[in-house]
């Protein structure tokens, strides 16, 4: 991967610095200088990206991109540790980059402020040797699969889900990619995302660790690297388990005849369709209700029901007067919500709502709207004192 | 044989983390699970009755598209069953 005839002298600092590496027969002078030469793109960083990034940047890697255009959240702080309170409100590349170069002033640092995009992946990627993914969203995590597997780049991967977590190495010359294990992501809405699921905040620590890991042996090129293999962290049972994952022949992307042979609109492949202005008043039939509607409706003492479809744990960290029914109760819970009046159902974000509001209305319910945005959209919009969570 | 069941498809297995189901085959010991939890189904096989795309499911440690008898393998008492989706990990985009 990086040619050995050109690896970067030392200096004498980073004789001092590195010196417990040096020590070891399996990083030595050659490997350190070869983490040295590395170019490693880290694709996110947030939970899974502030472990790695840091790991990375102390282990002596020369270069290392970051992907990211949000800015910190005080939600984030619970597990994304290279960003500070005083952070909160500052983009995250800014925060993450100062906190890097304090820890390694030697270290290269190269912001990239994008949404990475199927315009813009190749040209980003093109520039490093291994790429760690640490998205959370299956749109980018397809579309880094696709550029690495276009580009001939390793794909270090990472994923985590409340207490459960995944690492693999996908895209290097003989190994499998993310497409050989899930050729097609789930439609939206089936599988429940982190926003109502949680995250244990270690979780990302644990994954990010073992992507920086990765990243250091295929750059090193000891040990045995997580290709061809799945690892899965229950960190509850604290139980790791290993699937054997094949390379698919017949996979569309690094298969024998692949069919996708340069990047697609991966927001279309994953059913996420763009919002037309008609819709965002109306979504499958469901009318959207404003935070600020909703206030209207309610000084003007209209009559209609609140009904709040999150969990009582939820219900105890924040509430705006709705009536609680957990979403997996509603069924059974029908007698309590009259169906001569109307509804207006609420969440946190307004999606488990929007489900709700179509089961109400497939149930005979006339008159059903969504809150959209959900309490966070009412802390945001009407009133702050309701805790964001 | 025990199916292991993951984090996001528990709310559908009554909150099981595994369950264990006495079954020659690895189809007789699917239809046997979502017989006693119909909500799984639809999480795990398409309407045509097919395994979904974005979700995995292996004996042992291995693929069971790679096994020569697919979903047909007879299992044992101690082979395990592990369901495994995927999962993208963080929050969407706030809204």
């Amino acid at each position: 991967m990086i040619d050995t005839i050109q690896l970067p002298e030392l200096t004498n600092d980073e004789l001092a610095r590195y010196s417990r590496h040096l020590i070891l027969p399996e990083v030595g002078m050659e490997g350190q200088q070869r983490l040295k030469a590395a170019r490693v793109l880290c694709v996110g960083t947030g939970g899974l990206g502030s472990p790695l990034a840091f790991y990375l940047a102390a282990a002596g890697i020369g270069t290392l991109g970051l992907v990211d255009f949000d800015v910190v959240d005080a939600s984030n702080l619970q597990r994304q540790i290279i960003h500070s309170t005083k952070d909160i409100g500052r983009k995250k590349l800014d925060s993450a980059a100062e906190k890097l170069t304090a820890l390694n002033p030697a270290l290269n640092v190269v912001k990239h402020e994008v949404m990475l995009s199927s315009a813009n992946a190749l040209g980003i990627l093109k520039d490093y040797d291994i790429v760690a993914d640490g998205t959370d969203n299956f749109p980018t995590r397809y579309l880094v699969n696709d550029a690495c597997v276009l580009l001939g780049k390793p794909n270090v991967y990472g994923s985590i889900f409340r207490f459960e977590g995944q690492a693999s190495v996908f895209a290097t010359k003989d190994g499998p990619c993310y497409r050989c294990l899930y050729p097609e992501p789930p439609p939206p809405g089936l599988v429940p995302s982190c926003a109502e699921g949680g995250v244990l905040g270690i979780l990302p620590g644990l994954v990010g660790v073992m992507q920086a890991t990765e990243v250091i042996k295929l750059i090193l090129g000891k040990g045995e690297p997580l290709i061809g293999r799945l690892l899965l962290i229950d960190s509850l049972a604290m139980r790791f388990r290993e699937l054997k994952l094949r390379k698919n022949p017949e996979c569309p992307v690094c298969g024998a005849n692949p069919t996708v042979t340069q990047l697609i609109d991966y927001q279309q492949f994953c059913g996420i369709m763009p919002e037309t202005p008609q819709e965002k008043n109306l979504k499958n039939g469901i009318p959207q209700m404003t935070a600020k509607e909703l206030k209207r409706r309610r000084d003007a003492g209209d009559d209609f029901q609140l009904i709040d479809v999150r969990e009582p744990y939820e219900y105890q960290i924040a509430q705006i007067g709705g009536k609680l029914i957990p979403q997996n109760d509603v069924p059974n819970r029908l007698a309590e919500i009259d169906r001569n009046r109307e509804v207006v159902v609420h969440c946190r974000s307004g999606a488990r709502s929007q489900r709700i509001a179509e089961f109400l209305k497939q149930a005979g319910y006339q008159n059903v709207s969504n809150l959209a945005g959900g309490i966070l959209a009412w802390s945001d919009e009407i009133d702050p004192r309701v805790a964001k969570y | 044989m025990t199916i292991f069941i993951p984090t996001p498809l528990r709310p559908y297995a009554g909150g099981q983390s595994s369950i264990q189901i006495d079954a020659p085959s690895i189809a007789a010991a699917l239809d046997q699970l979502t017989a006693s939890h119909p909500d799984l189904r639809k999480h795990l096989f398409t309407p045509e009755g097919k395994v979904r795309a974005f979700v995995n499911l292996y004996l042992n440690d291995e693929d069971i598209r790679y096994l020569p008898e697919k979903e047909a393998t007879r299992v044992s008492p101690t082979d395990t069953l592990s369901i495994i989706p995927s999962i993208a990990g963080g929050l969407p985009p706030r809204r």
